[in-house]
């Protein structure tokens, strides 16, 4: 059992170890999906909710296989959970709120392959947490990630009216602005640490 | 359908992986485990192999499968099939070194979403045959293998003045932490793909003086 305070997994999860620039989880999205500050802000959004729904369902079925004695199929079953809950939620908001899917569209079903949820189910499980600090370590999480791949999408937008050389447009530019990110976030370690 | 175009396994199928279309230099391809696990050497290393199996075998499995396996599915199929190597690979390392297995962490769980497997497995395996699915999983895996041992190679030098845990540098060495932080990860990538940009360009561009000085 695990008995740190929500308000310090939040922050922990949120901009200590942040799941981007910490935990390098979650960089497909980042680097892909980083060049436009308002698909940036969708994006981290969607990912955010999956993350909330995976883990409350990641958590029962943990307690399911941990009753059932058969904790190695856990990761199996976790990639399952996460892959029909992306289904469920794109069925569900195509069906309450159209628009909403189309200002989503593709990034609904890349979700199901963002190793930042598979993380965040995995973490849980073996950190020990009980139902209320796995949903406060998702919300972390998803909030963690939404501020990576926002700033990140500000600062690239800035970038393309900069005059670079040819050779370090695109990916090499981008990782390299990631690593001066990620040694700014360093600054928060000890935060929240209590 | 396209499938089936020539199913004899070439030695291109194992090369182009290397280098040509190596899966992190020039797909950009699994790019979590290529900046987490490469603090070191020796983690790049078994990171990379671990990868190699579960690509090789996955791929195989597919290729064999692929008849089978309905359309509608085959991503949940896939899936499914790489899980069941991973767990394998999970309790394998775990069996060989504890200690090995801690360090990775949860990085070994996390292949399942390597994009760079679920990418092969639909781009090549499900395409081609058995054997030519094996040979590209071993070359891309290989190339991957590759690709993060050079990461933690680099990074283990700078940022510790070591190789493989054995100290290369004078003592006099100040190692540059900031390497072996999160942060490091990115700058070195972010350089390696510098260098190779910069090669092409220079190759481009030397090809094109040949061809107007002809």
């Amino acid at each position: 059992m695990n008995d740190a305070g929500l308000w310090s997994i939040f922050i922990n999860a949120s901009l200590v170890n942040n799941f981007v620039l910490a935990y390098f989880l979650g960089i497909c999205p980042f680097l892909g999906v980083s060049a436009k500050l308002s698909t940036a802000t969708r994006m981290g959004g969607a990912v955010t909710f999956v993350m909330l729904v995976a883990s409350l369902s990641a958590f029962g079925v943990n307690l399911l296989l941990e009753w059932a004695g058969v904790p190695y199929l856990r990761l199996i079953s976790y990639i399952v959970i996460i892959a029909s809950t992306v289904q469920f939620v794109e069925m569900f908001v195509k069906k309450m709120s159209p628009a909403l899917f189309r200002a989503l569209g593709i990034f609904l079903p890349l979700i199901t392959t963002n190793c930042a949820i598979l993380g965040v189910a995995l973490f849980q499980t073996n950190r020990g947490y009980d139902l209320l600090q796995c949903s406060v370590f998702a919300l972390g999480a998803g909030a963690g990630f939404t501020l990576a791949l926002v700033l990140m999408a500000g600062i690239r937008e800035k970038l393309e009216l900069a005059s670079l050389s040819d050779v370090v447009q695109g990916a090499a530019i981008t990782l390299m602005v990631a690593g001066i990110l990620s040694l700014t976030f360093m600054g928060f370690a000890g935060l929240g640490a209590a | 359908m396209n499938a089936e175009q020539g199913n004899t396994p070439t030695a291109d199928d194992f090369l182009k992986g290397l280098w040509r279309e190596n899966p992190v230099f020039v797909y950009l391809l699994g790019m979590c485990p290529v900046l987490a696990v490469t603090n070191s050497a020796i983690n790049g290393l078994s990171m990379g192999l671990a990868t190699l199996f579960v690509l090789t075998l996955s791929n195989t499995l597919v290729s064999v499968l692929r008849n089978i396996i309905p359309r509608e599915v085959r991503i949940a199929t896939f899936i499914l099939i790489i899980a069941t190597f991973v767990t394998v690979v999970d309790y394998l390392i775990q069996a060989i070194s504890l200690e090995l297995h801690k360090s990775l962490g949860a990085f070994i769980s996390l292949i399942v979403v390597n994009c760079l497997i679920l990418g092969r497995a639909e781009a090549f395996a499900s395409r081609n045959g058995p054997a030519r699915a094996l040979l590209d999983g071993l070359g891309m895996g290989l190339g991957f293998t590759l690709a993060l041992l050079c990461m933690g190679g680099v990074r283990e030098l700078l940022g510790n003045g070591s190789l493989f845990g054995v100290a290369v540098l004078p003592a006099q060495f100040q190692p540059w932490i900031v390497m072996i932080l999160p942060g490091g990860g990115f700058f070195t990538l972010g350089v390696l793909l510098l260098l190779i940009n910069a090669a092409k360009a220079r190759r481009q561009a030397r090809a094109q003086t040949l061809e107007g000085a002809s």
